[in-house]
């Protein structure tokens, strides 16, 4: 059937047009330039001619490895130990470098874990890339489900009819309207290690006990801190699509609940938590997608470091991309990232789809 | 098992008041309807009875106790919705078992009393399905059984056959009738519908503008009603009310008149006429018959004919521009235009204050 939308309209079409130009510019094209650069060896600006290499980028990227690295042993046949008491290990170049192993050749050490004599060394030619797919995924496994939890906590709680409720409501959505660089460069104060306002509220509530840690700057705690950070940062927004989703829900429903004898914790979970369904379905693939695309906190806040310890594969992207003018494999990281975002969200529709 | 009394209870939304002092008085097994216009205050009426409004003034009693600030729960109520309110995720089976779960009951026991409600309403084949997959009335059934296997003391209906097409209202009113009987629960009803007041009802309250007009059986407020807002309400075609001026009254009778009809004697049902007042003549559509020239009270053209088969309702133009509204129990043939006389008993009427 032609309707009048889907036959010739040239008002219509001259209306979608630049809507159209832009999302070709600056989405579509840059989408398919994207996965083209990542099969050559496309620089930023270089003098030498562009080749196409095949996969050589993602087979240098992906390259993986575990090694095991035996006890040294003197004379006698005994471990030699040091003066922990601990097995001592050749050195890995005894291996990366070895004319007689050249697949190991150049790869570096990632991690390793020693059971009695013999150390187990995970090895991969990019270390760096690594690091930053595990602390992507760490950074979602930790925002998405606690983001979802407490939006949806704070959305229960603001969907009450009490005097000024939207006061609340604005307060928790505030953080959403600011520019995520102006928190991030805000947050970066609070968790200063010399005077930072976390270190001396810790300090206050311990009566002076807290010893003051350097948030960011301290490999072990970087990371934690931008989670929480960004936990904080993006909740509101959550909690305003969780408050859509209950207040598509009929209140006959809570009544007829109530009457029946129903607790609180009864209504959440026979009431209101099925009628969130598709709410919850849509909720946990927009902070997935939107956790894994995180940047411009690591941008401002770390940049990746301490020790590597916050590199997360948008900001290794742009690194590569710009800052080492390795376009080629920036553009193959930014390929890893649609590829994986593009099975979990498919897996997500899959587990919660309508049966 | 439980009465209800309400004792001058008020409701108000900030400066508006709603319910204005109510007192109804409802018997242990009694089915008592609420009606009254859209908006008179039917449903916060009985959302406070519920638990579901808080009560602003007054006293509110059940089985004897003052329940004003006890919880839904814990007022031995159930209630019927408008709008069904099951639960869209659940089968049939597990909404109408919803009560029994929430307080913990055993499985045994919740498929006993699922059955058993099941098999009142005839809706075991329908255990298995979920709402989606219902229709209107099995819906509405479903919310009725909800509410049975909880074997409450007081049922509460919101104008619960309200979304249900005209012949299957008629089959659930015969159901929720039956329903009554069966379970002998006091039960409080709320309705537009005048034929579901009248059928289902032992005492209907005709409610307006958050007060009560009247209250009594059925029969009782159709032939007796206090006030000419009962009198209109009740009946369907309702009652005409023609201007006349009393000629002579005394404390049983009062003689009126008016243009075009002849002086005739009514009863004054108690009110009180002075001779000169202008009084208004209530007169059921039922109680006018097809009369003679000679012997008819009233006269006109007939305006609109609407033939029902087994009633025949006329809409009358008399001389002085008024209309009256007659239904005659028979099917009759009447023409547009046609002029027609009429006659009706006298004994039968109703003498109203025009300020009532
Ligand atoms: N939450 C509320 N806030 C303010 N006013 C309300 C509220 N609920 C009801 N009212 C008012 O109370 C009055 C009575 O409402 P109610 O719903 O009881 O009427 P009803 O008799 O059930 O009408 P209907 O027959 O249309 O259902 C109405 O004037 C309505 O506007
Ligand atoms: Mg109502």
């Amino acid at each position: 059937m032609r309707s009048s939308l889907t036959s010739a309209n040239r008002a219509g079409w001259a209306f979608a047009l630049p809507g159209i130009v832009l999302i070709l510019a600056f989405i579509i094209t840059p989408f398919f330039l994207g996965v083209g650069f990542s099969l050559t060896n496309q620089r930023l600006i270089s003098p030498n001619a562009t080749r196409f290499v095949g996969l050589e980028n993602y087979r240098e990227m992906l390259n993986i490895a575990v090694v095991d690295l035996q006890a040294k042993t003197d004379s006698a046949g005994k471990t030699v130990t040091d003066a922990d008491g601990q097995a001592e290990f050749p050195r890995l170049r005894s291996i990366t470098r070895n004319p007689d192993t050249p697949q190991y050749h150049g790869m570096q050490e990632w991690f390793r874990w020693v059971s009695g004599d013999t150390a187990h060394v995970v090895i991969a030619s990019d270390v760096v890339f690594w690091k930053a797919l595990l602390n992507t995924c760490i950074f979602v496994l930790m925002v998405a489900p606690i983001q979802a939890a407490i939006a949806l906590g704070l959305a229960l709680l603001i969907n009450q009819k009490l005097r000024g409720i939207t006061i609340f409501r604005t307060i928790y959505f505030m953080p959403v309207v600011v520019s995520i660089v102006v928190v991030s460069l805000l947050w970066r104060f609070i968790y200063s290690g010399q005077n930072g306002l976390l270190n001396n509220m810790l300090s206050f509530l311990s009566f002076a006990h807290f010893q003051p840690v350097d948030w960011l700057g301290n490999p072990h705690t970087a990371l934690g801190a931008i989670i929480t950070m960004s936990i904080w940062q993006a909740v509101g927004f959550h909690m305003v699509i969780w408050l859509s989703g209950l207040q598509t829900i009929p209140p006959t429903l809570y009544e007829a609940a109530a009457i029946e004898g129903s607790s609180k914790w009864q209504t959440f979970r026979y009431v209101t938590w099925p009628g969130l369904r598709h709410t919850a379905v849509l909720v946990l693939i927009v902070i997935t997608m939107q956790a894994f695309a995180i940047f411009a906190q690591i941008d401002v806040m770390t940049k990746g470091g301490p020790l590597d310890s916050t590199q997360t594969l948008v900001f290794q992207a742009v690194q590569r991309g710009y800052g080492m003018q390795n376009i080629a494999g920036g553009s193959a990281i930014s390929v890893i990232l649609f590829l994986i975002v593009l099975v979990i969200s498919m897996i997500q529709r899959w587990l919660t789809r309508e049966r | 098992m439980a009465d209800i009394k309400l004792r001058g209870l008020r409701k108000s939304y900030g400066a508006h008041e709603v319910i204005r002092g109510v007192d109804i008085d409802i018997a242990d097994g009694e089915f008592c309807v609420f009606v009254g216009p859209s908006g008179c205050g039917k449903s916060t009426l009985l959302r406070m009875i519920a638990g579901l409004e808080d009560i602003s003034g007054g006293t509110l009693e059940i089985d004897g106790e003052r329940v004003n600030d006890v919880q839904p729960r814990e007022r031995g109520v159930a209630m019927v919705f408008q709008s069904y309110a099951i639960f869209p995720h659940m089968s049939v089976r597990e909404n109408m078992a919803f009560g029994l779960t929430i307080s913990g009951a055993s499985k045994a026991e919740k498929a006993e009393k699922v059955q058993r409600a099941a098999e009142i309403l005839q809706m075991e084949h329908l255990l298995d399905r979920r709402p989606s997959q219902l229709s209107g009335g099995q819906r509405q059934r479903v919310a009725i059984g909800r509410a049975i296997t909880r074997n409450p003391s007081v049922f509460l209906f919101d104008e619960p056959l309200s979304n249900l097409d005209a012949a299957l209202r008629m089959d659930m009113r015969m159901q929720i009738g039956k329903l009554h009987k069966q379970l002998g629960a006091t039960m409080i009803y709320v309705t537009h519908d005048q034929v579901e007041a009248m059928t289902l009802a032992d005492k209907i309250v005709v409610l307006r503008d958050g007060l009560v007009m009247q209250s009594g059986s059925p029969m009782e407020l159709y032939h007796n009603p206090a006030n000419r807002f009962v009198a209109g309400f009740l009946g369907a075609p309702s009652m005409n009310f023609l201007e006349v001026e009393v000629l002579e009254a005394d404390s049983e009778n009062a003689k009126v008149a008016r243009h075009s009809m002849d002086p005739i004697v009514v009863p004054v049902r108690g009110r009180k006429f002075a001779p000169g007042d202008t009084a208004l003549l209530g007169l059921r559509p039922q109680y006018v018959t097809p009369s003679t020239p000679d012997e008819g009270v009233l006269h006109g053209q007939v305006s609109l004919v609407e033939r029902l088969g087994s009633e025949t309702v006329v809409d009358l133009a008399m001389e002085d521009g008024t209309s009256l509204i007659a239904a005659f129990s028979e099917d009759k043939q009447f023409e547009r235009g046609e002029r027609i006389d009429l006659a009706f008993d006298p004994a039968r009427t109703h003498l109203f204050h025009p300020d009532e």
